[in-house]
C-alpha cells in the first residue's frame, strides 16, 4: 500500500486542476463535490497507509517517483517517505482537511460560482502542497511544499481581493514567510555541502557518524529560523493574526491545524540534528516559551473572535516549540494533533457564529448565543475545555506532557509555561462567556436572524468535538498508567536515535501527580474567574488604559517593525531611486552623452552627427564585406 | 547544415519582408518565417549529430577567420529560446498595428538572424560581426517605433553598447595578435597561452562589452530607459534574448580564454553583481511604470546569473545554463501581459490600474502565474535555476549568497506589490472597461505556463541538453 503513497497528493492535485480549469463550467454543487471527494479519497488512502505503518515490524519506505535534479554528483530525487511521522501527519491533514472541505461547501455558499470554484481550487492546491511537505524524502521536496503552502496561504488570505487591507495581509504573510524561507534555503545548502546529500536518511546517518557541534548548530538554527516564519514564532509571528482576513475555514485548516505546524514537523523530522545541537535546543525552548506567553497576553485583550483564536494559535505553537526544545518530540507532535482537533473546532465554531451574526466578529456585540445555536455552543465549549487543559479532554494530556518534560529540564520553564497555560484558560473562557453567555448585545435585526448552522457545518463540528474530547487518551502518561502512551510507542522508531543519544530526564511519579494536580486546580480557578467576570459583560466599557492598552495594541510590535524595518527600507529604496540611480549613475552617463553630442556638433561639417547614418554605413560596409568574402 | 539554416532563414526572409508592399502580408510572412525557424531550432536542439551541428565556410580566410558555426549545449538552448521567442512575440502582438509594417517585421527577423549568429559563431571575428548585426536592427526598431523619448534613449543605448563593442573589437584584435596560430577560430583561441597581465587586460576589454549587455551594475542605466521606450515587442527580444548575448559572451569567450583573470577578478565581479541584485530589487519597488519595474527585476535576475558564472562551480554553471532559457521565456510572459494592458488601457502606471481580476480574470490568472515564476516559486522553472545558482554562490562564499538572497525576499515584495496594484482591489473608471485577453495572447501565455510547469517539475531535458557545455567549461577551468 505504501507504494501507492503518491495517490495521496495526486487526488487533491487532480481536484485543483479539474476545478481550476472548469471554474466557469461546473455548478457549485459539482465543484464542492469534486473538492470534497478528492480530499476524502486521499484520507481513505492515508488510513490504509496508516494501518500498514501500524503493523509491527514495519520499516520506513521511500518511494522514488523520478529524478528531480540530477547531474554530476548532485542527485535530488522526487521521492516520498512513508514512516510513522509522515503517516500520522497524512491522517491529520487529510482528515481535518476533509471536514473543512465539507464545512466550506456551506460556509462559502453565498459566493458566485467562479469564486466558489476559485476557493476550492486554492484549498485543494493547499492540501496538495501540505502533503508534499510532509511526504518528501528530502529537504528539497519539503521546501517545495513549504513554499507551496505559503503561496496557497497568500492566495486564500487575499481571497476577497477587492479589499485592500486583506491584500496587504496576504502580502505580509508571504513576505514574512520568505524571510524564514531564505534561512531555510541557506540551511539546505549547508546540509548539502556538509553531508553531500539532502535525503533524510543520508543526512541523519552521516550526522550521527560525526559532525562538529558548530556546524550542526548553524544548520539547525537556520532551519529553525525557517520554522519561525512558517509557524509564526518570535520574531516572525505578526503575519498570523493578520491572516485572519481569509475565510474562516481557511483560518481553521491553514492557520491553525496544518500549515503553521510545518515548523514543528520539520524539527521533529530533523530530531537527530537537533539532539546533536543542544545550543539550538535551548534557543528553541526559550523562543517557544516567550512566544507562548507574549501571544497569550495579547489574546486576553482582543475583542475580535478570530483574533483571539489567532493569538491563541501562536501561543499554542509556542508550547509545541517548547516541547521540541526540551526534547519532548512525542509531546510536541501529540500537541500538534490535539491542537489540530480543538483549534480547528474552535475556528469552525467561530465561523458558525460569524455566519449566524451576519459577518460580525466583535465579541462585545455578541452574547447569549447559547440559546440560539446549541450545537455550536456545546462543541465550542468542548473545544474551550480541551484547549484550557482541563482533564480528561485532549489538551490536558498533550500540554501536560510538554510541561512535565519542561519541568524535568528546568523548573523555571515549567513555571513560566504554567503561567501561560493559566492565561490560556482565562482568555478562552472570556471568549466563551462573552460569545455564548449573558445577554445578546447585537442589533434586533441580527437577533432576528440568529439560527443554528446547517448540517454541513454542524457535522464537522461534532466530529471534531469528539476528537478534541477523546484524542488525549492516545497519550496517557506513564505515571498514570504504565505503557498506555499509544502515540509514544507508535512514534518511537522516528525518535529512537535521539532518545538513544540523550534519554529524557525522568521525574518521580509523585512529583508529576503533585504538579498536575496543582496546575489543574489553578486552571479551574482561572476558568471560573473568567466565566464569572465576563458572563456579566454588558457592553463596551471605558477605553482600556495602562497595561491593558499595551496588550490591546499587541505590545506595539507591528508599529515597531514598521518603524525599524519597513520604513527605513522604503526610505533607502526611495533614496537609491531618486539620487543614486537617476542623479548619480544616470546623470554621469547622460553627461558623457551630451559631451559626445556636443563634440559631434562641432565637427558636423564632416559628419551628419546622427548615429543612424553611421550605423547604416557600417551595416552596409559589413554586409558587403561578408558577402564578398563568403561567395566570391 | 542546420546551424547555417538557423541564420539564413531569418536573414533571407527578413530581406524579403522589406520588399513586401502590404502590411498584412509582411505580418503573415514573418510569422511563417519565425515558425520555420522555430522548427529548425527544435531540430537543432534535439539532433546530436555533429555534422548537423557544425558548419564551416570560407570567409576572410587570409585573415585567419572563417564562417564557422557550432551548436554546443549552450548554443542549443539559446537557439531554442531565440526560436520560441520570436514566435511568442509575433503571435502575441498579432493584433497590434505598427507603422511601416514591412520594415518593422523585416527588422525583427534580421535581429533574430543576428542573435542566432552570436549564439552559434565559433570564430572571433564572426562573433563580433553578428554581435553588431544583432544590435543594429534593434536600434532601428527602438528609435523608429518607440515611445516619446525614444530618440534620446536609443542614442544612449547605442552609445553605451557601441562603446562596449569597440573595446571588445580592440581586445579581439589584440588577442588575435597574441595568437601564434594567427587565427580567430574559437578552439585556436582556447589554446593561446597568455601571461597573467595580458589576461587581466584582455579580460576587461571583453568583459566591459558583456557587462553592459547583460547589464551588470553600474553599467545598467541604459536598460530601464530602453525597455520603457522601446515598443514592447522589441523589449521582449531585448530582455528575453539579447541580454543572453552578454552571458554567452562571458561563458564562451571569457571564462575559457582568460581563466586566471576570471579567478583574479571573481570577487570584483561577484561583488558588483550581488550589490546590483539588491540595489535593483530595492529600486524596483519604487517604480510605478510596469516596464521599468520589470526592467529592474531583470537586472536583479541577470546579476545572479553573472555571479553564478564567476562562482566557477559546476552547480552554478548548470543553473545558469538552465536559467538562460527559463528567464527568457518567463520575462516574455510578463511582457505579453503588460503589452495587453497597455494596448487596451493606454497606460502602464500601476497607480492607475487595479481590479483587473474582476474585469479580466484570464489576464489576472496568467499574470499571477508569470509573477510566481518571477519570484522563482518551487515547481516553476525559475526555481531550478535559482536554486542551483544560489547553491553555486553558496559554495563560493556563504556571505555573498546570503546578501544576494535578500533579493529573494525583495523580489516577493515588489512582485506582489505589482500584482496587488494591477489586478486586485476595486476596479476604477479606466479598468472597468478592460476587455480580457484575446485568443492569441491566451494561447501564447498558456504555452509559456506549460513550459514553466513542465521544466519546473521535470528539468531533466534541460540538464541533458546543456551538461556537455558545463563539463567543457569545468575542464577548461582546470
Amino acid at each position: 500500500m505504501s507504494q501507492l503513497v503518491y495517490l495521496v497528493p495526486l487526488f487533491p492535485l487532480v481536484g485543483f486542476l479539474v476545478i481550476g480549469l472548469g471554474r466557469n463550467l461546473w455548478s457549485k454543487t459539482l465543484t464542492g463535490l469534486i473538492g470534497c471527494a478528492t480530499v476524502l479519497a486521499s484520507f481513505v488512502v492515508s488510513v490504509m497507509i496508516f494501518n500498514e505503518v501500524r503493523t509491527p515490524g514495519f520499516t520506513p519506505v521511500t518511494v522514488k517517483l523520478f529524478d528531480f535534479i540530477h547531474f554530476g554528483t548532485l542527485n535530488i530525487n522526487f521521492a516520498f517517505q512513508v514512516d510513522q511521522l509522515s503517516s500520522l501527519f497524512l491522517l491529520i491533514i487529510t482528515g481535518v482537511g476533509s471536514l473543512i472541505h465539507i464545512y466550506s461547501t456551506s460556509y462559502m455558499h453565498e459566493e458566485k460560482p467562479h469564486h466558489f470554484a476559485r476557493y476550492f481550487c486554492y484549498l485543494n492546491l493547499f492540501v496538495f502542497s501540505m502533503l508534499l511537505l510532509v511526504l518528501g524524502a528530502n529537504y528539497v521536496i519539503m521546501f517545495i511544499g513549504w513554499e507551496g503552502v505559503g503561496l496557497c496561504s497568500y492566495l486564500l488570505i487575499g481571497f476577497w481581493f477587492t479589499n485592500g487591507d486583506y491584500n496587504y495581509a496576504a502580502r505580509k504573510a508571504f513576505i514574512m514567510n520568505r524571510i524564514g524561507d531564505l534561512a531555510f534555503l541557506i540551511g539546505i545548502f549547508w546540509i548539502l555541502a556538509q553531508f553531500g546529500s539532502v535525503n533524510y536518511q543520508d543526512v541523519f546517518s552521516r550526522a550521527q557518524g560525526g559532525v562538529t557541534t558548530s556546524v550542526v548548530t548553524g544548520i539547525t538554527l537556520l532551519l529553525f529560523i525557517g520554522a519561525t516564519g512558517k509557524s509564526a514564532q518570535i520574531p516572525l509571528y505578526t503575519w498570523l493574526p493578520d491572516a485572519m482576513a481569509g475565510p474562516t475555514p481557511v483560518s481553521a485548516l491553514i492557520h491553525a491545524a496544518t500549515m503553521v505546524t510545518a515548523g514543528i514537523y520539520m524539527i521533529a523530522r530533523s530530531n537527530v540534528l537537533y539532539t546533536l545541537a543542544p545550543a539550538t535546543e535551548g534557543v528553541i525552548a526559550v523562543i517557544g516559551l516567550c512566544t507562548a506567553i507574549l501571544a497569550a497576553s495579547i489574546a486576553i485583550q482582543q475583542n475580535d473572535i478570530k483574533k483571539v483564536l489567532a493569538y491563541s494559535t501562536v501561543s499554542q505553537l509556542g508550547y509545541m516549540f517548547l516541547g521540541l526544545g526540551v526534547g519532548a518530540y512525542t509531546g510536541a507532535v501529540f500537541h500538534v494533533m490535539t491542537h489540530a482537533f480543538f483549534k480547528a473546532l474552535l475556528f469552525l465554531g467561530a465561523g458558525s457564529v460569524i455566519h449566524a451574526m451576519g459577518g460580525e466578529q466583535d465579541i462585545r456585540k455578541m452574547g447569549g448565543l447559547r440559546k440560539f445555536m446549541p450545537v455550536t455552543w456545546i462543541t465550542f465549549l468542548i473545544g474551550t475545555i480541551a484547549i484550557a487543559g482541563i482533564p480528561p479532554f485532549s489538551g490536558f494530556f498533550s500540554k501536560d506532557e510538554i510541561l512535565s518534560h519542561a519541568y524535568a529540564h528546568n523548573p523555571v520553564l515549567y513555571i513560566i509555561g504554567l503561567f501561560g497555560a493559566l492565561m490560556t484558560a482565562f482568555y478562552m473562557f472570556r471568549l466563551l462567556a462573552m460569545t455564548f453567555l449573558g445577554q445578546f448585545r447585537g442589533t434586533h435585526e441580527q437577533e432576528h436572524h440568529l439560527h443554528e448552522s446547517p448540517a454541513a457545518i454542524t457535522i464537522p463540528l461534532i466530529v471534531l468535538a469528539v476528537l478534541a474530547a477523546g484524542a488525549g487518551f492516545l497519550g496517557i502518561p506513564a505515571y498514570m498508567h504504565p505503557d498506555a502512551h499509544i502515540l509514544e510507542k507508535f512514534l518511537a522508531p522516528v525518535f529512537a536515535a535521539s532518545t538513544d543519544m540523550k534519554p529524557l530526564a525522568e521525574t518521580p511519579a509523585g512529583v508529576e501527580w503533585a504538579l498536575t494536580g496543582a496546575s489543574v486546580v489553578l486552571i479551574l480557578i482561572c476558568s471560573a474567574w473568567a466565566l464569572a467576570k465576563f458572563a456579566k459583560f454588558t457592553g463596551p466599557g471605558k477605553e482600556a488604559t495602562g497595561f491593558a492598552k499595551i496588550l490591546e495594541n499587541k505590545w506595539y510590535v507591528d508599529e515597531l517593525y514598521d518603524a525599524v524595518i519597513v520604513r527605513p527600507i522604503n526610505g533607502l529604496a526611495g533614496f537609491l531611486n531618486k539620487y543614486v540611480e537617476r542623479l548619480g549613475l544616470d546623470g554621469i552617463v547622460n553627461g558623457i552623452g551630451r559631451l559626445v553630442q556636443y563634440s559631434g556638433r562641432q565637427i558636423r561639417l564632416l559628419q551628419s552627427g546622427q548615429a543612424g547614418t553611421y550605423i547604416l554605413l557600417m551595416v552596409i560596409g559589413m554586409v558587403v564585406l561578408f558577402i564578398v568574402q563568403l561567395f566570391i | 547544415m542546420l546551424a547555417l539554416l538557423l541564420i539564413l532563414i531569418p536573414l533571407v526572409t527578413g530581406c524579403v519582408t522589406f520588399l513586401l508592399k502590404q502590411g498584412s502580408a509582411a505580418k503573415i510572412w514573418s510569422l511563417l518565417a519565425s515558425v520555420a525557424t522555430l522548427g529548425v531550432s527544435i531540430a537543432a536542439a534535439v539532433d546530436k549529430d555533429a555534422s548537423a551541428r557544425t558548419f564551416k565556410g570560407d570567409w576572410l580566410s587570409d585573415l585567419g577567420a572563417s564562417f564557422s558555426l557550432h551548436i554546443d549545449g549552450m548554443g542549443a538552448i539559446l537557439v531554442l529560446l531565440t526560436g520560441i521567442s520570436l514566435v511568442l512575440v509575433l503571435v502575441s502582438t498579432y493584433h497590434n498595428t505598427y507603422k511601416n509594417p514591412s520594415v518593422y517585421y523585416g527588422l525583427m527577423l534580421l535581429s533574430q538572424a543576428g542573435l542566432m549568429g552570436v549564439f552559434l559563431a565559433a570564430d572571433g571575428l564572426l562573433f563580433y560581426f553578428f554581435w553588431e548585426l544583432a544590435l543594429i536592427p534593434v536600434y532601428f526598431l527602438s528609435s523608429g517605433w518607440g515611445g516619446e523619448r525614444r530618440i534620446q534613449v536609443t542614442f544612449k543605448f547605442f552609445i553605451y553598447t557601441f562603446v562596449g563593442s569597440l573595446i571588445m573589437l580592440v581586445g579581439l584584435l589584440y588577442l588575435y595578435a597574441l595568437n601564434p596560430e594567427s587565427s580567430f577560430a574559437l578552439e585556436s583561441l582556447y589554446r593561446v597561452h597568455l601571461t597573467p597581465d595580458q589576461q587581466d587586460i584582455l579580460f576587461w576589454m571583453f568583459f566591459v562589452a558583456f557587462a553592459i549587455k547583460m547589464p551588470i551594475f553600474p553599467f545598467h542605466t541604459w536598460q530601464p530607459d530602453t525597455y520603457e521606450q522601446s515598443p514592447t515587442s522589441v523589449t521582449m527580444i531585448l530582455s528575453g534574448v539579447m541580454v543572453k548575448m552578454g552571458l554567452l559572451g562571458v561563458i564562451r569567450w571569457v571564462v575559457p580564454i582568460f581563466p586566471e583573470a576570471v579567478h583574479h577578478f571573481e570577487n570584483v565581479v561577484i561583488g558588483l553583481s550581488v550589490v546590483g541584485m539588491v540595489y535593483a530589487s530595492l529600486i524596483a519597488f519604487r517604480q510605478d511604470d510596469l516596464k521599468r519595474m520589470v526592467a529592474y527585476s531583470s537586472i536583479a535576475h541577470i546579476g545572479l546569473m553573472c555571479a553564478a558564472v564567476f562562482s566557477s562551480s559546476q552547480i552554478g554553471f548548470q543553473g545558469v545554463l538552465v536559467q538562460l532559457f527559463n528567464h527568457g521565456i518567463n520575462i516574455i510572459g510578463l511582457w505579453i501581459v503588460i503589452d495587453a494592458i497597455e494596448q487596451r488601457l493606454g497606460t502602464r502606471k500601476m497607480s492607475e490600474l487595479g481590479g483587473l481580476a474582476t474585469t479580466a480574470p484570464s489576464l489576472a490568472i496568467l499574470l499571477v502565474i508569470m509573477s510566481l515564476a518571477n519570484v522563482a516559486l518551487p515547481l516553476t522553472n525559475a526555481f531550478i535555476g535559482e536554486f542551483l545558482m544560489f547553491d553555486g554562490l553558496y559554495q563560493f562564499n556563504v556571505w555573498y549568497m546570503a546578501f544576494a538572497g535578500l533579493s529573494i525576499i525583495l523580489g516577493a515584495v515588489y512582485t506582489l506589490r505589482m500584482v496587488q496594484m494591477v489586478i486586485y482591489g476595486k476596479e476604477n473608471a479606466l479598468t472597468s472597461t478592460m476587455p480580457d485577453l484575446k485568443l492569441n495572447q491566451k494561447l501564447m501565455l498558456a504555452g509559456i505556463t506549460i513550459l514553466i510547469i513542465v521544466y519546473g517539475v521535470y528539468p531533466e531535458p534541460l540538464f541533458r541538453m546543456t551538461e556537455e557545455t558545463v563539463h567543457a567549461i569545468i575542464a577548461q577551468l582546470k
